[in-house]
């Protein structure tokens, strides 16, 4: 037993100088591996990161907006004539002139020339006498009175003072005279012209002016068909899932829908677009640009991924569970309701919102039933016509004007903005739901 | 055992307690022998020699205790290992007894040097003549696991019951003929008896050989007094 | 009429008392055949289960000893490819047969799996489930009761009466076992199926579990498959012994342990197997 403690291990093929050269070898190999394996991350790190800095380097300033702060007088005569509050009269009321009279008090000295006044005028966006209209229509004791109110500026005075415009160009090459630059820089100096946080953005519809156009019904739209499609995709899609799952027979038949299932979710999704348009819109006759066709479309395209999901949720729930219950004598359907569906709710709904985040995402389909439309109004209701979120994004991305090369990468954070939001629901539900067996 | 334990040290500790048991029983044959020769030769030496040798023998049996035990707490044997255990104490435990009357005849043969040789004496070798063979065999009988033999050992008993019996009677004529006989015939009259205990300890390792074997007593095979042929014993063959 | 099902066993000359003991029949199987598709798990398998004695199952893995158990309520019709054949009584009802309902026949024939699987609730309401669905109990009083009652039966009371609306899987593997057997005794049933019960438990938590079939058998009758011969040497008074879907030898335990008839049988329990 001495021997145990001596210093050098006994000779044997572990202790050989070759096998300490192949354990090298394995050690290293592991070592590469790793290194690969880092590698990878790193490099889809760094595509990450190129791509969300680039988006929002760029949209960012899409989310500031140049407004300018006039005191606006709202003309009793003009607006209100009858003193009854006319809705018509207050509609047809001459906002612009309005907004323009208060724009050249405040530059002062702009002169009676017409081609010195347009320019002068087209400081303001063209929407503004819109803004102006709408503070009537929101507060009717505003008739009569002086306002100090902020409106917004023109794109190429948005983009002059994001730097997009340079002071360098020659005249005759720029957007902007220098006439309107000496204009900007008085308000500037008054306090009267400021970028301020951009809210248009958001509830405002389509419009041919980058400064007036907003998400707010793109993200309507798809709202309501995200509504419809958890609606219908939710319950068809799990009920399918635990019937396939739970009590159809194993035979020839069942195969066929399960290889089925698993190749519709592989299906390109423009192909459901076609689908909805033959289906739907010329079959059925529902209308163009509604989001309820949007919606079924959608549902259609994320069932396999549901019941996909759903069933993998369904086969992981440890068959013991459904022993106990079924050895109580429970009937397979209250062994399924009381204990398996429970159990299974967490990757459900993983699975479901995955689903739907995809869902959110798709545009091809949307293409094909219409949704690539000039929305301006908010829908009513689904069967008005409306756009979606990526849908409006593929549309800016195509127009040339610079606050809408802004507007798209914004619109896009927006989009990933409310993927994140249903993935760290996805994750919440996930942890609530998740319990120990 | 037909075919081997999956676990080897359990067939090598089996073996060890069968190992045990052989040596036993091969002393426990040489102290018989050797105690009837003392008587037969009047030997002292021998006697004295079988009596220092007793010691042996208890040890012996205490290892094969120490053995049965170790099995039973560390393998828990069921069913033939169970019996083979249980089998291997009683043996032992008869073995021991065997030569303690052995002892016992070696301690009456130096008593026997007292007194002037007797006649009757010459039945005594006879007597252990036919009790060593009966050990021998039915030792064998265990090392083979043959029932048959073990049973045959069994019956020959009633055969030395009648060697004993008629020895009895010719020592009782003898004494009555001369009352100075008494003291040596008392002598080998417990001689004779203790060698016909040895041969009632020769028949129960007989019935424990044919319980462990076939796991039923073999009384109950058939009861005493009754002169049945014990060739064919039960319906189940041994698991061999 | 119990003529039938009454029969007098005189024990084998060898084992401890030879008097005379009278037992019922409460569930008996005649040539159960049962096929795996192609695969032939069971043959023709002849037994009968007396009532309010444990009758264990031993025998090598895939003899089918757990397949059989599973026919004894049916829990094997939730496996398409499984076929039963033959005649399988329960008090003298075939459990086969069309009129018989499966969901009360598993509440009369309860089962303990091999892992203790309490459902990811509070004890109570693991307790509370069976009779609530067999609507043995409706109000909260006598849920209550059958709670206690059910617990005490299971020799779980005093470990967690502080803690009933703890989740039963919090409590430790032995406890979680002894819950589902409270589980399983809270509907009342006739014989309880218990399938390898301690085969993930320490000894002690095996002990506590064998401890609890001796009790429960005054009241129940247990059939119990184990892969230890020496608990089932411990716990049945039975003992079947299958070997590649034959039953080969159903005996008294005690007979099975010191002096089994068959080769295959002394060959299993004294490790010579294979």
């Amino acid at each position: 037993m001495t021997d145990a403690t001596a210093d050098t291990p006994p000779a044997g093929p572990l202790n050989s100088s070759d096998y300490a050269q192949r354990l090298k070898k394995r050690h290293d190999a592991e070592w590469r591996f790793r290194a690969y394996g880092l590698g990878a991350i790193f490099i889809g790190l760094a595509f990450l990161v190129t791509l969300l800095y680039t988006i929002v380097s760029e949209g960012a300033p899409a989310f500031l907006q140049s407004e300018i702060r006039l005191e606006v007088t709202f003309d009793k005569a003009e607006i209100d004539p009858s003193g009854s509050g006319n809705i018509d009269d207050i509609m047809k009321a001459d906002y612009a002139a309005m907004v323009r009279r208060a724009l050249r008090d405040q530059l002062g000295n702009v002169g009676n020339d017409r081609a010195a006044r347009a320019a002068a005028h087209r400081l303001l966006s063209s929407g503004a006498d819109l803004q102006a209209r709408e503070i009537v229509l929101k507060d009717r004791t505003a008739i009569g009175q002086k306002r100090d109110i902020w409106l917004i500026a023109d794109g190429d005075v948005d983009s002059f003072l994001k730097g997009s415009i340079s002071r360098d160009t020659p005249e005759d090459r720029r957007r902007i005279s220098n006439q309107q630059i000496a204009w900007i820089e008085k308000l500037q100096a008054d306090g009267r012209l400021k970028a301020r946080f951009n809210t248009t953005i958001f509830t405002r519809g389509a419009s041919a002016n980058p400064e007036m156009a907003g998400v707010g019904v793109a993200a309507l739209g798809s709202f309501m068909m995200l509504v419809i499609t958890v609606l219908l995709a939710l319950p068809i899609g799990v009920a399918a899932a635990i019937y396939l799952e739970e009590f159809a027979p194993k035979n020839r038949f069942t195969d066929l829908i399960e290889v089925n299932i698993n190749n519709l979710a592989a299906v390109p999704s423009i192909v459901f677009g076609i689908l909805g348009l033959a289906v739907f819109i010329n079959f059925f006759g529902l209308p163009r640009s509604a989001p309820i066709v949007g919606g079924l479309v959608l549902t259609l395209m994320s069932l396999p991924t549901i019941i996909i999901a759903t069933r993998a949720a369904l086969k992981a729930v440890p068959p013991s569970i459904r022993d106990a219950a079924l050895g109580l004598g429970a009937s397979k359907m209250q062994a399924i309701f009381h204990h398996v569906l429970p159990l299974a709710m967490p990757g459900i709904l993983t699975g479901t919102i995955l689903a739907l985040a995809h869902a959110l995402g798709e545009t091809a389909p949307l293409l094909m039933i219409g949704m690539v439309a000039f929305v301006v109004d908010y829908p009513g209701g689904p069967l008005d016509p409306a756009t979606a979120l990526p849908v409006q994004i593929y549309m800016w991305s195509n127009l040339p004007e610079r606050g809408f090369i802004a507007r798209t990468s914004a619109a896009i954070m927006i989009l990933l903005g409310f993927l994140l939001v249903m993935n760290a629901l996805a994750i919440w539900l996930r942890t609530k739901f998740e319990r120990r067996w | 055992m037909p075919n081997d334990h999956i676990v080897k040290s359990f067939d090598e500790e089996l073996k060890r307690l069968s190992n045990l048991l052989a040596r036993m029983g091969g002393l426990v044959e040489a102290q018989i022998a050797t105690s009837i020769q003392a008587v037969a030769q009047r030997d002292g030496d021998l006697a004295t020699s079988v009596i220092t040798a007793d010691s042996r023998v208890d040890e012996l049996e205490r290892d094969i205790d120490d053995q049965v035990l170790r099995v039973m707490a560390l393998r828990q044997p069921v069913a033939t290992d169970l019996r083979f255990a249980l089998g291997a104490l009683r043996i032992a435990a008869d073995l021991e007894r065997a030569a303690d009357y052995a002892k016992n005849v070696a301690k009456r043969a130096i008593a026997l040097n007292q007194v002037a040789p007797l006649r009757p004496v010459h039945a005594i070798p006879r007597m252990g003549a036919m009790v060593r063979e009966m050990l021998k065999d039915v030792l064998d009988a265990f090392a083979a696991r043959d029932v048959a033999k073990a049973v045959a050992v069994w019956n020959r008993d009633e055969e030395l019951d009648e060697m004993y019996g008629s020895l009895f009677r010719e020592l009782l004529t003898y004494m009555m003929e001369d009352p100075r006989n008494i003291t040596g015939s008392t002598h080998l009259l417990f001689i004779a008896k203790n060698i016909e205990r040895i041969g009632d300890h020769t028949t129960n390792i007989a019935e424990t050989i044919h319980f462990l074997v076939t796991g039923v007593p073999l009384r109950a095979e058939r009861p005493k007094g009754d002169g049945g042929n014990f060739a064919v014993v039960g319906a189940s063959k041994p698991a061999e | 009429m119990e003529m039938a099902r009454t029969m007098t066993e005189t024990k084998v000359a060898g084992t401890a008392p030879t008097e005379a003991i009278k037992f019922k029949i409460k569930m008996s199987g005649r040539g159960v055949n049962v096929h795996y598709g192609a695969k032939h798990a069971l043959k023709t398998v002849d037994i009968d289960i007396r009532e309010n004695q444990v009758t264990a199952f031993i025998g090598p893995s895939g003899c089918g000893k757990s397949t059989f158990l599973r026919c004894l309520n049916r829990m094997n019709d939730t496996i398409d490819a499984c076929k039963v054949s033959g005649d399988l009584k329960l008090d003298k009802q075939d459990i086969y047969d069309k009129s018989i309902d499966v969901v009360q026949l598993r509440a009369r024939v309860g089962m303990v799996f091999q892992k203790a699987n309490p459902f990811p609730k509070s004890i109570y309401e693991n307790i509370v489930y069976g009779p609530k669905i067999h609507g043995l109990a409706t109000t909260k009083q006598e849920l209550d009761e059958i709670v206690e009652k059910s617990l005490r039966g299971a020799g779980l009371w005093n470990e967690v009466k502080d803690r009933l609306l703890d989740s039963g899987t919090g409590l430790s593997g032995g406890q979680q076992q002894r819950l589902c057997i409270a589980r399983a005794i809270a509907v009342s049933p006739e014989v309880i199926l218990m399938d390898e019960p301690c085969s993930a438990l320490d000894p002690i938590a095996t002990a506590h579990v064998e401890e609890l079939i001796d009790e429960l058998k005054s009241k129940y009758t247990i059939v119990i498959v184990t892969h230890n011969m020496q608990q089932a040497a411990r716990v049945s008074q039975r003992t079947a012994f299958f070997h590649l879907g034959v039953l080969v030898e159903e005996d008294d335990t005690a007979n099975i342990f010191t002096n089994p008839r068959d080769e295959r049988t002394q060959g299993y329990i004294t490790g010579r197997y294979g």
